[in-house]
């Protein structure tokens, strides 16, 4: 196993067993899951809803030429700078360029995944920025050096005990535990930082080709104050995040507000246009969009997978992921966990390294009945399985699939496979169940192995045809 | 310039091959039209036709996002509810910009005002108690209230003092979110503020405990006062 690989285990294997950790995440996305079906109730035809957004994005990703130049065309024609980055690397340099030439030294910086994908407050601390976080999540990992937890709901991990000792130890100032107040330490420490920061930066939503707006969706407000008060304001977009027109968003909003957070839509769905034009009060002098690739183009290339593209980062297959719930956000050890990181982490990172990620999932189909984008999530693990495999099977599972296929293909081999020789075997098995001489020590180690029926479906069948259904097992099935 | 022509160059590679199309099981072929105002009115949650209707079920909408809404009849009834809150919070200081709704109303008060639509201090701005501004449009379908630049005066004014308090009118009142995205493209075509904020509800936060607080960072309270 890999390093990643290695870790995976190893956090997995220890936060599912933290009765703590699961108390916490299944409180939280209980109280998501009521809003959330509540808000869905309301929609007239919510099935149809989700088909037409995925109509509306596939329409985006697959002319994402033409949509990207018209949108790069209506934002400079107001006088918004745009900047191309076809990796992380260049990204960050385009962003350090634009701070250094705009002499700014702090930094305010309101939620974006770009940004942990580039790992940009690093980079920019590196070089002497100060960046501070606005999003109260965020703010919250920030302070704890802590990548956020959930790509929505970036501190869901901690109780508002650590959350209060962590505001002590940075920030000197934790009067009390209830969230209230903690809320209001974080705005008192945060509305200052506005004011005084040189330069704001956001991630967005959705861009509209149409009209040459960015949009974001947000509940705090800090990514509205973030866009209005400091005088340079960038904005690090994903080259997927377009949509064809501005009343695409009547659709695209509430579908990302019901399905990211069960509300029918986000306190702050904002478009921004440009910087402040001529007769506006206030906004930035400058305004700068960074478009970001970072191997989004391969991934279009892949047209069995392109539709990953479309997702809107709303969070609710990592919501309804068995295995999220269980092993929790930070142990994918990847900017996008869950369903969707499990999906898109390996072709954009790498399969060797990150193909245990594919695994990382019941196959229990959650994740792709519940995205509001309808991308068929867990059809895109099983793909990458199979295309792990094909890269590089390893020698015992080639092996085993060498033993197995005779059996399987005979059924001679096979009847006595799961008749005598399993029950053979199941004598034997006893004998070194659970230790490290079972064959099925893997499987074995926590949990029970059912008995094998002491009949099989032909026998049972075949009894049932003699007239002597009751006998068996199964026969309270059998009535008709 | 470089840049841009290697990633369109490669959006345009990569495009070669078609995608299979949304919900069809390996379907590459025909066309998949955007989706219609009528289709998507069709799914979004209903909203009636009538005006009352749709005023209360903006009304209900407010009370579910813990916004204040006040349906008032006549720009008198407003300037009062408005000297209810001066004394309620204490108001010593508001900011607000001129405009046919708002300035009649404020400077009834006799407090000072800070004026935004020509630039002001954002320090001054941020002692302010209240800030007071008109709208593009009400919707009833999510209690959303539309400003932008040009309504809301300017981009902090109705997202930086802790109370934002907005004037409407009845018709700016519209059913549902197809109608407001209508409603803007009439009134702007081509020339768009540089912001435009669909603000549903206080500024709120779940991220302690997933336990809902009021204020964040934007306002605490949000007061829409209709006439
Ligand atoms: S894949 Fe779908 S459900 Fe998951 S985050 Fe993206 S849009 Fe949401």
């Amino acid at each position: 196993m890999n390093t990643a690989a290695k870790q995976f285990v190893r956090d997995a294997t220890r936060l599912s067993a933290d009765l703590r950790h699961r108390g916490l995440i299944q409180t939280a996305l209980g109280k998501y899951e009521v809003k959330r079906d509540e808000m869905k109730a309301r929609f007239h035809d919510w099935e149809r809803a989700r088909q037409l957004a995925a109509d509306t994005k596939w329409e985006a990703i697959n002319h994402l030429d033409q949509y990207l130049d018209q949108f790069v065309r209506q934002l400079e024609a107001r006088g918004t700078k745009v900047h191309w980055a076809s990796s992380a690397r260049q990204a960050r340099d385009l962003i350090r360029g634009i701070l250094a030439a705009r002499g700014a030294r702090t930094v305010v910086k309101s939620k974006a995944m770009t940004a942990e994908e580039i790992h940009l407050n690093e980079d920019l601390e590196r070089a002497g920025f100060t960046v501070v976080e606005s999003d109260l999540g965020e703010f919250i990992v920030q302070l704890r050096q802590e990548p956020p937890y959930h790509i929505v709901f970036p501190a869901m991990h901690l109780t508002r005990g650590e959350i209060k000792d962590t505001f002590e130890a940075r920030l000197h100032d934790a009067p009390s535990d209830t969230p209230e107040e903690l809320t209001m330490v974080a705005r008192r420490v945060l509305r200052q930082k506005y004011v005084e920061a040189d330069a704001g930066i956001t991630g967005a939503n959705f861009a509209v080709a149409e009209t040459g707006m960015i949009s974001i969706t947000e509940n705090e407000g800090n990514a509205r104050l973030t866009a209005a008060l400091p005088t340079t304001m960038i904005t690090l977009l994903g080259i997927e995040k377009i949509v064809p027109r501005l009343e695409d968003l009547a659709l695209l909003l509430p579908l990302l507000s019901v399905a990211g957070a069960g509300q029918l839509l986000s306190g702050y769905n904002t478009l921004y246009g440009g910087p402040r034009q001529p007769g506006e009060p206030d906004g930035p002098e400058e305004y700068h969009v960074v478009l970001l690739d970072n191997g989004r183009t391969a991934y279009l290339a892949d047209a069995e997978q392109r539709d990953a593209l479309h997702c809107i980062r709303c969070g609710a297959c990592l919501n309804v992921c068995p295995i999220f719930r269980n092993v929790g956000g930070h142990t994918y050890g990847t900017t996008y966990s869950g369903p969707i990181g499990s999906v898109i982490t390996p072709n954009l990172r790498g399969l060797p390294d990150w193909k245990h990620l594919s695994y990382a999932s019941s196959l229990c189909g959650a994740c792709t009945e519940t995205c509001p984008v309808k991308i068929d999530l867990a059809h895109h693990l099983l793909q990458n399985r199979r295309n792990a495999s094909r890269v590089k099977p390893s020698w015992w599972q080639k092996l085993a699939f060498k033993l197995f296929a005779p059996v399987a293909n005979s059924q001679f081999l096979w009847r006595w496979l799961v008749t005598k020789g399993g029950r053979v075997g199941w004598v034997f098995h006893r004998l070194v169940l659970g230790t490290r001489f079972d064959p099925a020590y893997a499987w074995t180690r926590t949990r029970d192995l059912p008995p094998i029926a002491p009949q099989t479906f032909r026998e049972w069948w075949r009894a049932r045809q003699n007239g002597s259904a009751e006998a068996g097992n199964g026969g309270n099935a059998a009535k008709p | 310039m470089n840049e841009r022509e290697n990633i369109l160059g490669r959006i345009r590679e990569a495009l070669r091959f078609p995608a299979r199309r949304p919900g069809s099981h390996g379907v590459t072929e025909g066309k998949t039209a955007l989706p219609t105002v009528a289709e998507r009115r069709e799914v979004l949650p209903p909203v009636s036709s009538s005006f009352d209707a749709q005023m209360a079920l903006f009304a209900r909408n407010c009370a579910e996002l813990r916004a204040d809404f006040k349906l008032c009849r006549d720009a008198d009834e407003v300037i009062a509810e408005l000297a209810r809150l001066r004394e309620a919070e204490g108001w010593s200081r508001i900011a607000s910009h001129r405009g046919p709704q708002t300035e009649s109303a404020v400077t009834s008060f006799g407090l000072p005002v800070l004026w935004t639509e020509r630039g002001y201090d954002k320090h001054e701005l941020e002692r302010c108690a209240a800030g007071i501004t008109a709208c593009d449009a009400l919707v009833a379908q999510t209690g959303t209230v539309v400003v932008s630049t040009r309504t809301g005066g300017g981009r902090a004014l109705n997202v930086l003092p802790p109370h934002h308090v907005v004037l409407a009118t009845r018709d700016q009142l519209v059913p549902d979110l197809p109608a407001a995205f209508a409603t803007l493209k009439e009134r702007y075509g081509a020339d768009y503020p540089s912001m435009i904020s669909f603000i549903t509800g206080p500024s709120r936060t779940g991220d302690i405990e997933r336990i809902l607080v009021l204020g964040a960072h934007g306002p605490k309270k949000l007061t829409i006062l209709c006439v």
